[in-house]
């Protein structure tokens, strides 16, 4: 428990130095955000409408900078988050908002199904040597060795574009409105079903070798022989004792991959132009809208520490050698 | 002598296939009798640990058995060989009539896995319909009988000190009552005091519930205190076996005398301390005729050339003895 409060402390810090930091990056580089936005209307503001922009991102205060400093905490436990330049004038939380569900249930469901996936594959190819699973490594290996971006482009090409069943592009058909409804929710699986089968193919092979090597080195535990000794069933040895030990590292795998869902996805959002939160980096890091990308990596760091305090949780759960007590 | 409860009969272990092939136990005959302790002496290398994962079964690849028979008697029904087993069978076999207590037990607990959940497991793959309840008074029993305290049960493996690692695994091998018990080296990560004390209970549960047992060292001293009868192993063969109070006072073969010769007498007048010159044998490139000739003090002309046969010395007082030594040739080499 005593380890469990210090890792949460630390995390606490990380926290704390992180969004520190994102305070002071955009305060630190040169350019004035009020510059670019009236330089992207063309002269369209009139000088009042200027003045009112200063006052909204709150720039014309002449506040110390440990006056900013409280203020920006304020508003980041109310959940505001400023508004962004791209989206003019739509609040920070509200486009992330919008581009977080897509992020998180296209690479959020894909990441679980390849650690299933993957993590089952790698225990039949460790516990059986030779079998058909273990036939499957070097083909996933091979596409995992693939730069993601081209097998996206690849994908794209091969399987997408006029008349496929696969859009290219998107996250839903441009006729349709973003609803629970019976047009709109088929669209959108049928937008993500290339994006998650790359995914899926570029990350499974990751989970079955390591699974896999596990499975190999615990195999040749003691313990196992005992189990096999002590007459147990084949099935209760793989997996009760072998499958058991082997998934720890998987496990705290999976917890950290979590993390990198909001993180990690740039490229697949990039390449299928899909609407998720790498998506709306991009184009915050086109538009130098420093809000919405501080926003956004608040939201990656958030997740980052939350993953890592999920594979602690996860491993004090496993090993009960990490159980410390007291 | 007692009836035997297993008899290994010409048993052949190799590590891997073909030629490159490692001959680690070559042609091993022994008898285990019941209720009587069995030790197998010999040096790091010799093929003890293969032959006790042989015979049941358990040799990690590339181990194959590539000859021999290895019969068990059952106390009512009529003996089988272990060998020839189908895969079921062979897992009721294991831990209900021959349970092993492996060299380094210390690993021999899954970690993530409960005492408790270890020692019932074992009694839920042999009867299925025993009850949890009495399940986990089984377990208490056990450990309460080597002397761990029952509270232990929900401890996990790496809350018990080494030396309760090692008497659980002996209560998990008791656990369905086996007629044999195989100890390899089950106690040599211990200190001595806690040595003796682990085996001489151990003997006194022998007496007790009357298993037999097959103990693997490569300390001679402590199977000349707790064995009825010990075989001295050497490059993958027995060469001698003999009651162990005669093999102490007048071991046959030179091996045998070496080994007793590397450590101190237990009582009785001080002998002279001294190793055994050289090192065990390559098994991948195995010596002419008998195998420790280049290292035998007394090695003479058949030696090199011919391989000795185990049997009773014709020499000696042959009571119940067996060696493989040209100095003391058996009738059949003759
Ligand atoms: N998996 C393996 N592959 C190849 N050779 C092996 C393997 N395991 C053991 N051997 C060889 O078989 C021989 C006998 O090994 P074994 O473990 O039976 O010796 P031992 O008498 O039990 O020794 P120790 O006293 O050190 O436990 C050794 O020479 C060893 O090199
Ligand atoms: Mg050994």
């Amino acid at each position: 428990m005593r380890y469990f409060l210090q890792r949460i402390a630390f995390y606490l810090f990380t926290a704390w130095a992180a969004i520190t930091l994102n305070f002071f990056i955009p305060r630190l580089v040169p350019g004035d955000p009020v510059q670019s936005l009236i330089a992207k209307y063309r002269g369209q503001l009139s000088s009042e409408a200027i003045q009112s922009l200063y006052v909204l991102f709150g720039l014309d205060k002449q506040e110390s900078l440990w006056q900013q400093y409280l203020d920006y905490w304020k508003q980041i436990f109310q959940g505001d988050l400023g508004l962004s330049f791209t989206f003019f004038p739509a609040p920070v939380s509200q486009v992330i908002s919008q581009a977080l569900p897509w992020t998180v249930l296209l690479v959020g469901i894909t990441t679980i199904i390849s650690f299933l996936l993957g993590t089952g594959l790698g225990v039949l190819a460790g516990w059986r040597r030779g079998s058909w699973a273990d036939g499957l490594l070097p083909v996933t290996t091979f596409f995992s060795s693939v730069p993601y971006f081209w097998l996206g482009i690849i994908a794209i090409y091969l399987l997408a574009g006029p008349g496929s069943f696969f859009p290219s592009s998107g996250g839903f058909d441009s006729g349709l409105v973003p609803a629970w409804d019976q047009y709109f929710i088929p669209s959108a699986i049928q937008h993500s079903l290339l994006p998650a089968l790359t995914i899926l193919i570029s990350s499974v092979s990751g989970w079955i070798l390591s699974m896999r090597n596990m499975m190999v080195t615990v195999a040749s535990e003691d313990y196992i022989t005992v189990a096999h000794a002590k007459g147990l069933s084949e099935r209760r040895v793989a997996v009760s004792y072998a499958a058991r030990n082997a998934l720890l590292p998987n496990v705290s795998g999976f917890a950290l991959s979590l993390g990198f869902i909001v993180g990690g996805t740039l490229l697949v959002e990039i390449v299928f132009s899909y609407p998720g939160l790498g998506f709306t980096l991009l184009q915050a890091l086109g538009a130098k809208d420093y809000p919405l990308m501080q926003g956004i990596f608040l939201v990656i760091t958030i997740s980052v520490l939350v993953a890592n305090l999920l594979a602690d949780v996860a491993y004090l759960l496993l090993d009960p050698r990490t159980r410390k007590e007291g | 002598m007692s009836e035997p409860v297993l008899e290994i009969r010409n048993l052949d272990v190799d590590y891997g296939l073909g030629d490159r092939a490692v001959h680690a136990v070559r042609d091993v005959s022994l008898t285990l009798h019941r209720g009587e302790v069995l030790g197998l002496a010999g040096e790091s290398g010799s093929g003890k640990s293969t032959l006790a994962y042989g015979l049941t079964r358990l040799l990690p690849p590339p181990g194959v058995i590539t000859g021999g028979q290895v019969i068990y008697h059952p106390e009512k029904d009529s003996p089988y060989d272990v060998l020839a087993l189908s895969d079921r069978k062979l897992r009721e076999f294991r831990w209900a009539e021959t349970a092993i207590v492996f060299q380094g037990a210390m690993n021999s607990l899954n970690p993530v896995h409960k005492i408790s959940t270890q020692l019932t497991d074992v009694l839920r793959a042999h009867d299925p319909a025993m009850s949890e309840h009495s399940r986990n008074a089984r377990a208490r029993e056990m450990l309460k009988l080597v002397g761990i305290s029952p509270d232990r049960m929900d401890a996990y493996p790496h809350q018990l000190s080494g030396g309760m690692r090692q008497r659980v695994m002996i209560g998990m091998a008791l656990i369905l009552q086996p007629q044999v018990v195989i100890m390899d080296e089950p106690t040599t990560a211990l200190d001595v005091v806690m040595q003796r004390q682990i085996l001489g209970q151990l003997i006194e549960l022998r007496e007790r519930l009357g298993f037999s047992v097959i103990f693997i060292t490569h300390d001679l001293s402590l199977l000349v205190e707790f064995s009825n009868r010990i075989a001295i192993m050497y490059g993958g063969r027995i060469v001698e076996e003999a009651p162990a109070s005669t093999i102490y006072r007048n071991a046959l073969h030179p091996y045998s005398e070496g080994l007793l010769g590397s450590f101190p007498a237990l009582r009785g007048p001080k002998r002279e301390l001294a190793g055994i010159p050289g090192s065990p044998p390559d098994l991948a490139g195995m010596p002419s005729g008998c195998s420790f000739h280049p290292r035998c003090p007394k090695a003479f002309d058949p030696c090199p050339t011919t391989v000795p046969v185990l049997g009773p010395p014709a020499d000696a007082n042959a009571a119940g003895r067996t060696v493989a030594c040209w100095l003391h040739p058996a009738l059949e080499n003759r």
